[in-house]
């Protein structure tokens, strides 16, 4: 009996672990992935085999129109007429007029100034959009102080007709800004009397430092407005628009949150005026009424009143923007503020707006793609767009082929669609990074 | 105890620091600049306007216009006056605008919810669909459907038809025309007595489940209603209802009603735009509710639909709502782009009035005014569903 146990019993036990068997291949692998994700009941299989075919006919009518039945090479619309030609996209056409839709009709030899500001644009751009990088406070001032004004000199040429009436006129506007600063320090002690000299110099120095500067003759040829087009002008309009509308945008903002019944009513009033009707009837009136409020025989470009126009409607957005951040701010914060002693601008300057404004970076990258594909509506009022420089093709004889519409139509969508993409990504990313200090 | 304080006088304070003052001098200030840059502008204007001879006032929407509109819901002729072309104008828009919503609101919503799918496919061709639709620029998309999918279509000798009842062509959809004969207002009298009876239905349901916890299939008493009683009207009218079926000719399609293919460019393209950006709203609301909210119906032992239904739903629509009515704006507002396609909406067909009779000033007010109109409208009405959708809290 003992035998037999000591016998049987060694044998049996196992002195290493059974090594780990595979998971059975209809749950690991390609094969487990596709019943998982594709097939897993039989009525999500149909709609897979649905979806499938229909996803792989778009796209194969895609590929088929931009790529198999193009026409990749041709100096003419010679090469994109006649049979099996014009099934698919007419690319030569794009690549002939490519310089044209990014520079519009600035003259040829002039072009290096554009590249110039792409290049000073990008270079700052980027170093500031990048949150690891240093120097944000001075990159901040060229890219706000003293890039627009040398965009503005580089693209028009400068030289500007400066008049004693124009100088009486800033002079005036800068007396009315001036004098209130210097009143609030010498008699009224609101602010420190050295810091009200300062900064009242500072403003009258550097309005007649712009007027010099724009009195100068650089030797640049003058580029009229009205040759600026393509991405030029689309980047343009975009971007002044934003950069106009953060200012007033954050003054909107606090008004509509103002204690002050009046101040509330008008911010209140002109944020939901602009925001509650369609952009294009805001150009139509910048382009047509806006002539008619100013004095008669003022005469001003037609590109300045469209970026009237688009100023005024974002900030509007903005405002809403700016109010959203503002609202994320916890009150303790303004309660603390006010605790320390700081007055309302303190408080707003270094305690509440640098924390909103921070919160919001994602809401003004929307605000700016919103702004971006709503530039294409400049062309409706008569501004060589990228969208409008791109269908000029249309009337060209010499590109005259069935497809030319829809290649540049294409083309357009997806030039906009990469910049669009591009930013939301980066809207996307910042939001990431600034989801940190105030989730609870 | 040496020091004694001057009685109860409150301290005192220059007259620029006390903060009532100061309130009252921004504002004051804030009124006087307002006011003096509307009176400039008023006063600029007036000089303008007589120095380019032109009469201000509504008065030119009398005149007769001189010029055709391609689409109208109204009768409108040439010698129609200004007036009634932006009238034409403004239900142009209304139609575009209610048809888009809708569309928008289905597409959007099939979106949002494949978005969430399970299915890897079914969610990524979702994703994909949005990414691409919401950062391409209206106007672009607009300009696509016009110039080159709808000009695509065959001729309306050679017109795709669905069924032989709608034709797709590039001169537009057409599809069947209602011919109401004698008798029809009995159909009409049973719709409503339908929409009566669902309401009373709804609301007995209701009260008999709150008392005895009893269910009563509503919905589909409901949908038997709404379509027995009209066909019952129908079959004792005697079946006065007919369709005029499109009939194709040599060289246009004959009979049905016709919508222009600048309507059904406008349309497609504005319900695909803005159903991208529903879909992500939808997303966004199913996202927010608490996964534990699931999972409490299901150990109350709801089967998933009417956990779907009662339970999730409900909650998602209060962060849906809000956004879902501004996109709704949006949609009206987009609207105007219809002037790039020439579909005659209020801008195109007011912008038209504004090139002929030089009104600059007044047909833009008529602009703002109307669009303005919509937004308030629709935000009333928004403000109202949502009250009644909000979470009632203690």
């Amino acid at each position: 009996m003992s035998d037999l146990h000591s016998e049987t019993s060694v044998a049996f036990v196992r002195t290493e672990q059974v090594p780990a068997s595979p998971p059975p291949a209809s749950t690991s692998g390609l094969q487990g992935w596709l019943r998982e994700n594709l097939f897993p009941t039989p009525l999500q299989s149909v709609l897979t085999i649905i979806m499938g075919a229909i996803a792989g006919y778009i796209l194969w009518l895609a590929l088929d129109w931009a790529v198999f039945h193009a026409v990749f090479t041709g100096e003419s619309g010679e090469a994109c007429r006649g049979e099996g030609r014009q099934d698919g996209a007419c690319w030569p056409m794009v690549f002939t007029r490519f310089p044209q839709w990014i520079y519009g009709f600035y003259p040829v030899a002039e072009r290096w100034r554009v590249n110039i500001v792409f290049l000073l644009g990008v270079l700052s751009l980027v170093p500031m959009l990048t949150p690891t990088l240093p120097y944000k406070k001075f990159n901040a001032i060229f890219l706000l102080g003293v890039y627009p004004i040398l965009t503005l000199l580089l693209l028009t040429g400068g030289h500007f007709d400066i008049t004693a009436s124009t100088w009486l006129t800033t002079f005036v506007f800068v007396a009315a800004v001036v004098l209130p600063i210097l009143f609030l320090g010498f008699v009224a002690k609101i602010i420190s009397p050295a810091l009200a000299a300062i900064s009242s110099a500072a403003i009258a120095g550097a309005a007649a430092l712009l007027l010099v500067l724009f009195s100068i003759d650089f030797g640049l040829t003058y580029v009229e407005t009205s040759q600026w087009g393509g991405l030029l002008v689309t980047l343009v309009v975009a971007v002044t628009g934003i950069v106009a509308s953060l200012p007033i945008g954050i003054l909107l903002a606090l008004g509509r949150r103002s204690q002050m019944p009046v101040v509330k009513l008008f911010s209140v009033a002109f944020i939901e005026l602009w925001r509650g009707v369609p952009l294009i009837t805001v150009l139509f009136m910048a382009s047509v009424v806006l002539p008619l409020f100013l004095p008669p025989g003022t005469n001003f470009d037609k590109l300045l009143r469209a970026l009237v126009g688009v100023a005024l409607f974002s900030s509007a957005y903005m405002a809403e923007v700016v109010r959203g951040g503002l609202q994320a701010i916890p009150k303790g914060q303004t309660e603390a503020a006010q605790a320390l002693g700081l007055t309302f601008w303190q408080n707003m300057g270094l305690i509440t707006l640098p924390q909103a404004l921070k919160l919001v970076i994602p809401g003004i990258v929307n605000t700016f793609i919103g702004l971006f594909k709503d530039t294409t509506l400049v062309g409706i009022i008569g501004l060589y767009d990228l969208l409008l420089i791109i269908q000029t093709a249309n009337t060209d004889s010499n590109w005259a082929a069935p497809q030319t519409h829809s290649t540049g139509l294409f083309a357009s969508a997806a030039l906009f669609w990469i910049f669009c993409f591009g930013m939301s990504r980066y809207s996307m990313f910042m939001e990431r990074k600034l989801d940190t200090g105030h989730k609870r | 105890m040496s020091v004694v304080t001057g009685g109860d006088a409150p301290p005192k304070v220059a007259y620029f620091n006390d903060p009532k003052v100061r309130s009252w001098a921004v504002q004051i200030a804030l009124v006087v600049v307002v006011a003096y840059f509307a009176w400039q502008i008023f006063n600029n204007t007036v000089e303008n306007l007589r120095e380019a001879n032109i009469a201000s006032g509504y008065g030119f929407l009398d005149t007769t216009a001189g010029f055709d509109l391609s689409f109208t819901l109204i009768p409108y002729t040439e010698s129609s006056t200004y007036g009634r072309a932006v009238m034409v104008g403004i239900l142009n828009t209304l139609l575009v605008a209610v048809c888009g919503i809708i569309a928008t609101t289905i597409i959007g919503f099939i979106i949002g919810v494949m978005r969430l799918s399970k299915n890897w496919l079914v969610a990524k061709v979702a994703e994909v669909y949005i990414e691409i639709m919401r950062n391409v620029p209206l106007l672009i998309q607009i300009l696509i459907w016009y110039k080159v999918v709808l000009a695509a279509l065959p001729s309306p000798r050679n017109a795709l038809s669905v069924g032989g009842t709608v034709f797709l062509s590039n001169r537009g959809v057409t599809i069947p025309k209602f011919i109401w004969g004698e008798g029809s207002w009995m159909i009409v009298v049973g719709l409503v007595l339908a929409i009566a009876g669902i309401w009373w239905l709804y609301r007995w349901a209701r009260a008999r489940q709150a008392a005895t916890g009893e269910q009563f299939p509503v919905f589909l008493t409901s949908l038997g209603m709404l379509i027995g009683l009209p066909l019952l009207g129908y079959l004792l009218a005697g079946g006065p209802l007919s369709f005029e079926f499109p009939e194709q000719g040599n060289f246009n399609l004959r009979g049905g009603v016709g919508l222009v293919p600048e309507f059904a460019a406008l349309f497609a393209a504005l319900t695909i735009y803005t159903a991208a950006f529903i879909g992500e709203i939808v997303r966004a609301g199913i996202l927010a509710v608490n996964k534990g909210q699931t999972e409490a119906s299901y150990a109350l032992g709801l089967r998933p639909g009417p956990a779907l239904r009662l339970v999730v739903i409900p909650q998602a629509m209060r962060v849906i709502i809000p956004p879902l009515a501004s996109q709704y704006l949006n949609l009206t507002k987009n609207s105007s782009l219809a002037v790039a396609i020439g579909y005659p909406d209020l801008v195109a067909a007011g912008g038209t009035v504004l090139n002929q009779s030089g009104q600059a000033v007044e047909i833009i007010s008529i602009w703002m005014a109307v669009y303005l109109t919509f937004s308030l409208v629709t935000s009333l009405f928004m403000n109202w569903f949502n009250s009644r959708m909000r979470l009632v809290e203690r």
